[in-house]
């Protein structure tokens, strides 16, 4: 499923990186730890945190993610989101908890 | 005799890769001389390899250079680790890099450049220091201590890589010498925020060289040292915590 799909399912808002919204999601990856996410999210994934500072973006960067969602309407800083911007990565906002974001995400992946 | 010393006890050089090469030596020493700093503390993330070149940098220039590391624990908590010997702070470093997975992606993250006193390039570091380590926070400070080193929690003040953002509030029974908040916090909103019973330093976590000595912390001190800072914090032999 292509993250504009999920975006329109989940109700979610792009904040940075719509040139890049055409990617396939490969799966969900939750955590706030970045070096948890280093060694075990897996090309493609979408990214649900609540962490909003840049190292978030050289993270998914690194890690090739499909793109991060950030929870709890919680606004990135301006340098996130230019640093997201520069780097193509897709940066979506929900209003909802990382609980039940995955848990849509999950289902919306599995069927 | 006791004096004033104004302390910038965490800047970055151009081995964090975060910085740019303009935090040289060179760069960082004239900067914190135009600022009058006399006790500067060289905290890259997760490494000392530059310390010996400032350290030989500053001779003749009247500034204390204590070499240190801003080591980032399991929980994602960054902690200063300062020293008066060079060898301890390189101890300390060997544990860290024993227990810090991952390369550096240049392109990424950032260039992690090692220099000597001279401003010529040595080499690259190639571990992942911007990571974490597999360190846990407690056993972290049990090592900074056993080398003789001062730990302080890095800017509580901030939510990312802060013992409060990470753990939510400070444990009991941990091993700290002190708190650091950033320069956006003035001192007397941090003692609110943070009613805590540990001693609060200021301190710039320079970047770039303008930044180093934009906060700082007065001491009074007998010599510029790890040793004598110790004793400040804890209020002994008439040392002091100036704010």
């Amino acid at each position: 499923m292509k993250i504009k799909e999920i975006i329109e399912k989940l109700q979610l808002k792009a904040l940075a990186g719509q040139a890049n919204l055409d990617v396939d999601v490969s799966g969900g990856y939750t955590s706030d730890l970045l070096s948890d996410v280093i060694a075990n999210s897996k090309e493609g994934n979408l990214w649900i945190t609540l962490q909003i500072h840049q190292n978030t973006i050289a993270v998914a960067r690194l890690k090739d993610l499909a793109g991060i969602i950030i929870v709890n309407n919680r606004e990135p800083d301006d340098d996130t989101l230019k640093k997201a911007n520069k780097e193509n990565v897709p940066v979506l906002c929900s209003q909802e908890m990382a609980f039940e974001i995955s848990g849509k995400l999950y289902e919306l992946l599995k069927a | 005799m006791l004096r004033l010393f104004k302390a910038d006890l965490h800047i970055h050089t151009c081995l964090s890769p975060c910085t740019e090469l303009n935090m040289s030596p060179k760069g960082i020493l004239t900067a914190a001389k135009k600022r009058g700093i006399d006790i500067l503390g060289i905290c890259d993330h997760n490494s000392s390899e530059n310390s010996l070149a400032i350290i030989k940098a500053a001779k003749k220039m009247h500034i204390h250079i204590l070499p240190g590391l801003e080591v980032t624990t399991e929980e994602e908590v960054h902690v200063l680790a300062l020293f008066d010997d060079i060898d301890n702070a390189l101890k300390l470093q060997e544990h860290v890099y024993q227990n810090l997975p991952g390369k550096n992606d240049e392109e990424t993250f950032g260039m992690q450049v090692i220099v000597n006193d001279k401003e010529e390039v040595l080499g690259f570091n190639d571990r992942l220091l911007i990571g974490a380590t597999t360190i846990r926070l407690d056993e972290a400070l049990r090592l900074i201590h056993a080398f003789e080193g001062l730990a302080i929690a890095s800017h509580i003040n901030r939510e990312a890589f802060s013992i409060i953002g990470q753990l939510g509030f400070i444990p009991d029974d941990l091993e700290l010498d002190a708190l650091e908040i950033s320069p956006s916090i003035t001192i007397e909103e941090a003692k609110q925020k943070f009613p805590f019973n540990y001693p609060i330093t200021c301190s710039s976590d320079a970047h770039y060289p303008d930044d180093i000595g934009k906060s700082y912390t007065s001491f009074l001190l007998q010599d510029g040292t790890v040793t004598e800072i110790k004793k400040a914090l804890k209020n002994e032999d008439g040392r002091k915590l100036i704010h």
